[in-house]
C-alpha cells in the first residue's frame, strides 16, 4: 500500500486556508451550474405559460412512481453524503467510508430506475418525433425539455458518482488521506447540487398535471 | 524565509527563471505554473488569430469588386463566420485574460501561484480540444450560420457541420468558465499580507470583473448550444416553431451571454491601459476608487442590455424600450473610465514609448467604438442601420481597435517582464502607429457605408458601394502588414534583444520587483504589501510648480 498523497499542495501554505479555498472555488463554481440549469428552467417557464394545458396533460405521460422513488434516493444519497463529509472532518474513517459507498449505492440506483423508465417512455412512444403518443405540437416541447433536462441532470450526476466513487474506494485503500481533505467537502457540495437540481425538476416534471 | 515589506526594494531571486526551470516538451505540457500556462495560452490564440485573419483577408479581397468574383457565395458564408467563431471564442474571450491574466495575476497580488494550478492547465487543454473540433467543423466543409447560430436556419435549414462547430464552442465555454473560477478564488485568498482590495492594481480588477462575467454568462452560452445540437441531431423540438417553439428564446439566450461577452472582452483592455497610461505618464491613475467601482458597474450592467440586440427581431416595444434605457446607462461608467484615463494624462509627464502609443490608440479607438454604441442604444437609429456594416465597424471599434489595440500594449508593456529581453522600440512604434492607420482605413469607411444602407454578410453588393469597399479592403492589408510586424521584431529580440532587468520601464507593481524573466515561485520572499498601487509620485503633487520651483531655484 503506498502512502497518502500529501493533502497540501502549492500554491497554498496551509491546510486551513486551502480548504478555505477550495470551498470558496465550488461555490462560484455552483453558481455558474445553477445558471446553467437556469436557462432550461427559463425556457420551461416561458413554454410552460405559452401553453399550461399541454403542459399539464403532458405532465400526466409521466411515471410518477419511477420519479417519487428516485427523488427518495436522491434526497437519501444527499444525507449519507453529509455524514461522509461531517464524519471525515471528525477523522470516522470506517464511517466515512461506509457513508461514501452508501452514496454511490444510491447514486446508482438512481441511475438504473431512471434508465428503465427511460425505456418505460421510449415503449409509451414518448419520444419526439414521428410516432410521438400525443396529439398536441406543443407536448413534443415538454418531453423534449424532460429528455434534455432529465439527461443533463443524470450526467451530472455521473459525474458525481465518479467523484465520490473516487473517494471511496482509494480512501478505503489508503491512497488518499480523507481526515482534512478539501475534496470530500467540495465533491460532497457538489452532490447536494445535483441533488437541489432534482429537487427543481421533480415537481416540474411529475406533480404540476397532477394537482 | 522572512517577509519582506514592499516600499523599497524585493530581494533578487537567485533561483533559475520560470524558462529555465526545464526545458522538456512534458515540462512544458504538464506544467502547473502559471506563467508557462499563460505562454501555452498564448501561443495557441496566436495560431487561432492567425487563422481568422487569413478567412478574413480573403473576404476582403473578395469585397474589391462588387460582383462576388472570387469565392462562392458558399464559401464566403463559411469564411465570415468562421472569422467570427474563431476571432470571438479562440482569441477575443481567453486572449488577455489567459495570457496577461494569468501571467501576472499572481504576480501582481504577490501570489506563488493561481489557486488551482491542474485546473488552470486542464482549462488550455480544454480550449485546445475545443479549437480542434471547430478547426475540423472548418476542414470537413465549413460552416455558415454565422457566428452568432441563430436558430431555426442552424438547427433546420443549414447543410454545414454546425454540430462540430458549436460543440468546440462548448467545450471553449467550460476553459472560461474553469479560468475564471480560478481567478476569481485566487483574487480572494492568495493576496498577500497587506495588499487589500483598493491597493489592487486596476488590471487586477479588471480580471476578477471579467472572471465574474465568466461565471455567470458562459452557462447560459453552453446549454444554449447544447440545445442548438440537440436539436439538429436528435430532431427534439425546442425552437422550431411547427412545435410552439420560439426562435426568440434562443436570441434572449445567446445574447444573454453574447452581450456580457463583449465585457469578457473590454474589461481585461481596460486594465492594461489603466497600467500602461499611468506608467507612461508617471501620474497615479485619476479616481482609484471610481474606476474599481466602474468596472464592476460595467460586469453589473453588462448583464441587463442584451435586449439591444434584438430590437427588429419582434421583442415587445415596452422591452426594446427598457434595454435601450439600460444600454445608455452602461456606457456611463466606461465614459468615466475614459475621462479618467484622460485626466490620469493631465500633467503628466508623457513617454511615447510603443506601449503608450498602443494604449493611447486604445483610449481614442474605443471612445468612437463606444459613442457608436450609443447610436446604436438608441431604437430609432438601430432599426435604420440594423445588419448593416455601420453595426460592424462599430464592434470592430471596440475589440479590435480597443482590446486588439490593449492587448498589443500589453504585449509590449510587459514582454520584457515575460522574456526578459527588450525589442527595437522603433520598430515597435512604426508598428503601433502603422497599426492604428490600418486600422481606421479598414473600419472607417464601414461607418459610412452601413449609414448609406450597405448591409453586412452580403457577398454581392450595389456598386455604389464600391469605393467605401475598395478602402476597407486596401486597409484592411495596412493592418494585416501591421500585425505581421509585432512577431517578427518581437522574435528578433529573444536571441538578439539587450537584456531587461527587473524593470526597465521604471513602473510601479510587485511584477516588476522580481527578477525578468521571474523565477517558478514568483519572488525570493513572500512580499509585503504596505502601499498601495501607481506610487509615481508623493500625493497631491503637480509636476509644473515642482519644475518651476526648480527653475526659481537654479
Amino acid at each position: 500500500m503506498s502512502a497518502p498523497t500529501k493533502v497540501l499542495r502549492a500554491p497554498w501554505k496551509e491546510l486551513a486556508r486551502q480548504r478555505e479555498g477550495a470551498t470558496f472555488g465550488i461555490w462560484v463554481f455552483l453558481a455558474s451550474e445553477l445558471l446553467f440549469f437556469g436557462s432550461l428552467l427559463l425556457l420551461y417557464t416561458a413554454y410552460r405559460v405559452a401553453n399550461p394545458e399541454v403542459f399539464i396533460a403532458a405532465g400526466r405521460e409521466t411515471d410518477l412512481w419511477y420519479g417519487t422513488v428516485n427523488t427518495a434516493a436522491l434526497m437519501t444519497s444527499s444525507l449519507t453524503m453529509a455524514v461522509a463529509a461531517q464524519a471525515a472532518e471528525a477523522d470516522m474513517r470506517r464511517l466515512t467510508i461506509w457513508c461514501l459507498g452508501a452514496t454511490v449505492l444510491l447514486g446508482l440506483m438512481f441511475l438504473v430506475f431512471k434508465g428503465f423508465e427511460y425505456a418505460e417512455d421510449i415503449e409509451k412512444n414518448l419520444v419526439p418525433g414521428v410516432n410521438f403518443a400525443l396529439q398536441e405540437p406543443a407536448a413534443q416541447i415538454f418531453f423534449a425539455l424532460y429528455w434534455i433536462m432529465t439527461a443533463i441532470h443524470a450526467i451530472h450526476l455521473t459525474v458525481g458518482l465518479g467523484l465520490v466513487g473516487r473517494l471511496a474506494i482509494f480512501g478505503a485503500l489508503r491512497r488518499i488521506q480523507l481526515r482534512d481533505n478539501p475534496e470530500v467537502e467540495v465533491t460532497a457540495l457538489y452532490w447536494h447540487l445535483v441533488d437541489v437540481i432534482w429537487i427543481i425538476l421533480y415537481p416540474l416534471i411529475y406533480l404540476m398535471g397532477r394537482s | 524565509m522572512t517577509d519582506v515589506a514592499v516600499g523599497g526594494e524585493l530581494p533578487i531571486p537567485r533561483d533559475p527563471s520560470y524558462l529555465g526551470a526545464g526545458y522538456t516538451v512534458s515540462s512544458w505540457l504538464a506544467t502547473t505554473d502559471h506563467k508557462r500556462i499563460a505562454l501555452l495560452y498564448a501561443v495557441t490564440i496566436t495560431f487561432f488569430f492567425f487563422l481568422g485573419g487569413i478567412a478574413i483577408s480573403l473576404v476582403r479581397l473578395d469585397l474589391f469588386t462588387p460582383t462576388g468574383d472570387l469565392l462562392s457565395d458558399d464559401t464566403y458564408n463559411k469564411l465570415f463566420t468562421f472569422h467570427g467563431v474563431v476571432m470571438v471564442w479562440f482569441f477575443m474571450v481567453p486572449s488577455i485574460p489567459a495570457t496577461f491574466g494569468n501571467f501576472l495575476l499572481p504576480l501582481m497580488i504577490g501570489a506563488r501561484d493561481v489557486a488551482f494550478p491542474r485546473l488552470n492547465l486542464f482549462s488550455w487543454y480544454l480550449i485546445l480540444i475545443g479549437g480542434f473540433c471547430t478547426l475540423y467543423a472548418l476542414i470537413a466543409g465549413g460552416v455558415d450560420t454565422g457566428w452568432t447560430f441563430y436558430t431555426p436556419f442552424s438547427t433546420m435549414f443549414s447543410n454545414t457541420h454546425v454540430i462540430a462547430a458549436a460543440l468546440g464552442v462548448f467545450i471553449a465555454g467550460f476553459s472560461s468558465i474553469a479560468t475564471g473560477v480560478n481567478f476569481i478564488a485566487t483574487t480572494h485568498m492568495l493576496r498577500a499580507p497587506g495588499m487589500t482590495w483598493f491597493r489592487l492594481p486596476l488590471f487586477v480588477w479588471a480580471i476578477y470583473a471579467t472572471s465574474l462575467v465568466m461565471v455567470l454568462a458562459t452557462p447560459v452560452l453552453a446549454i444554449t448550444l447544447v440545445l442548438v445540437i440537440v436539436e439538429r441531431w436528435l430532431h427534439l423540438p425546442i425552437f422550431n416553431p411547427e412545435f410552439g417553439g420560439d426562435p426568440l428564446l434562443f436570441q434572449h439566450l445567446f445574447w444573454f451571454y453574447s452581450h456580457p461577452a463583449v465585457y469578457i472582452m473590454v474589461l481585461p483592455a481596460m486594465g492594461v491601459v489603466s497600467e500602461v497610461i499611468t506608467c507612461f505618464a508617471r501620474r497615479r491613475v485619476f479616481g482609484y476608487d471610481f474606476m474599481v467601482y466602474a468596472m464592476v458597474g460595467i460586469a453589473v450592467i453588462g448583464f441587463l442590455v442584451w435586449g439591444h440586440h434584438m430590437f427588429v427581431s419582434g421583442q415587445s416595444a415596452y422591452a426594446s424600450i427598457v434595454f435601450s434605457f439600460l444600454s445608455f446607462v452602461v456606457a456611463v461608467p466606461s465614459a468615466i473610465k475614459v475621462f479618467n484615463w484622460t485626466a490620469t494624462l493631465y500633467r503628466g509627464q508623457i513617454g511615447f514609448e510603443a506601449p503608450m502609443l498602443y494604449a493611447l490608440g486604445f483610449l481614442g479607438l474605443f471612445t468612437i467604438g463606444g459613442l457608436t454604441g450609443l447610436f446604436l442604444a438608441s431604437i430609432p437609429i438601430d432599426v435604420h442601420v440594423t445588419d448593416t456594416y455601420f453595426v460592424v465597424a462599430h464592434f470592430h471599434y471596440i475589440m479590435v481597435g480597443g482590446t486588439v489595440s490593449a492587448y498589443f500594449a500589453g504585449l509590449h508593456y510587459w514582454w520584457p517582464k515575460i522574456t526578459g529581453r527588450l525589442y527595437p522600440d522603433p520598430w515597435a512604434r512604426f508598428a503601433a502607429i502603422l497599426m492604428f492607420f490600418g486600422f481606421n482605413f479598414t473600419f472607417f469607411p464601414q461607418f459610412i457605408a452601413g449609414y448609406l444602407g450597405m448591409p453586412r454578410r452580403y457577398h454581392v453588393y450595389p456598386p455604389e458601394f464600391q469605393v467605401y469597399n475598395v478602402l476597407s479592403s486596401a486597409g484592411a492589408f495596412v493592418l494585416a502588414a501591421a500585425y505581421l510586424l509585432p512577431p517578427l521584431y518581437l522574435g528578433w529580440s529573444l536571441i538578439w534583444g539587450t537584456r531587461a532587468g527587473r524593470n526597465p520601464w521604471n513602473a510601479t507593481g510587485l511584477e516588476w520587483k522580481t527578477s525578468s524573466p521571474p523565477p517558478r515561485e514568483n519572488f525570493a520572499a513572500p512580499p509585503h504589501v504596505e502601499e498601495g498601487p501607481y506610487q509615481y509620485h508623493p500625493e497631491g503633487f503637480a509636476p509644473e510648480r515642482h519644475y518651476r520651483s526648480q527653475g526659481d531655484a537654479a
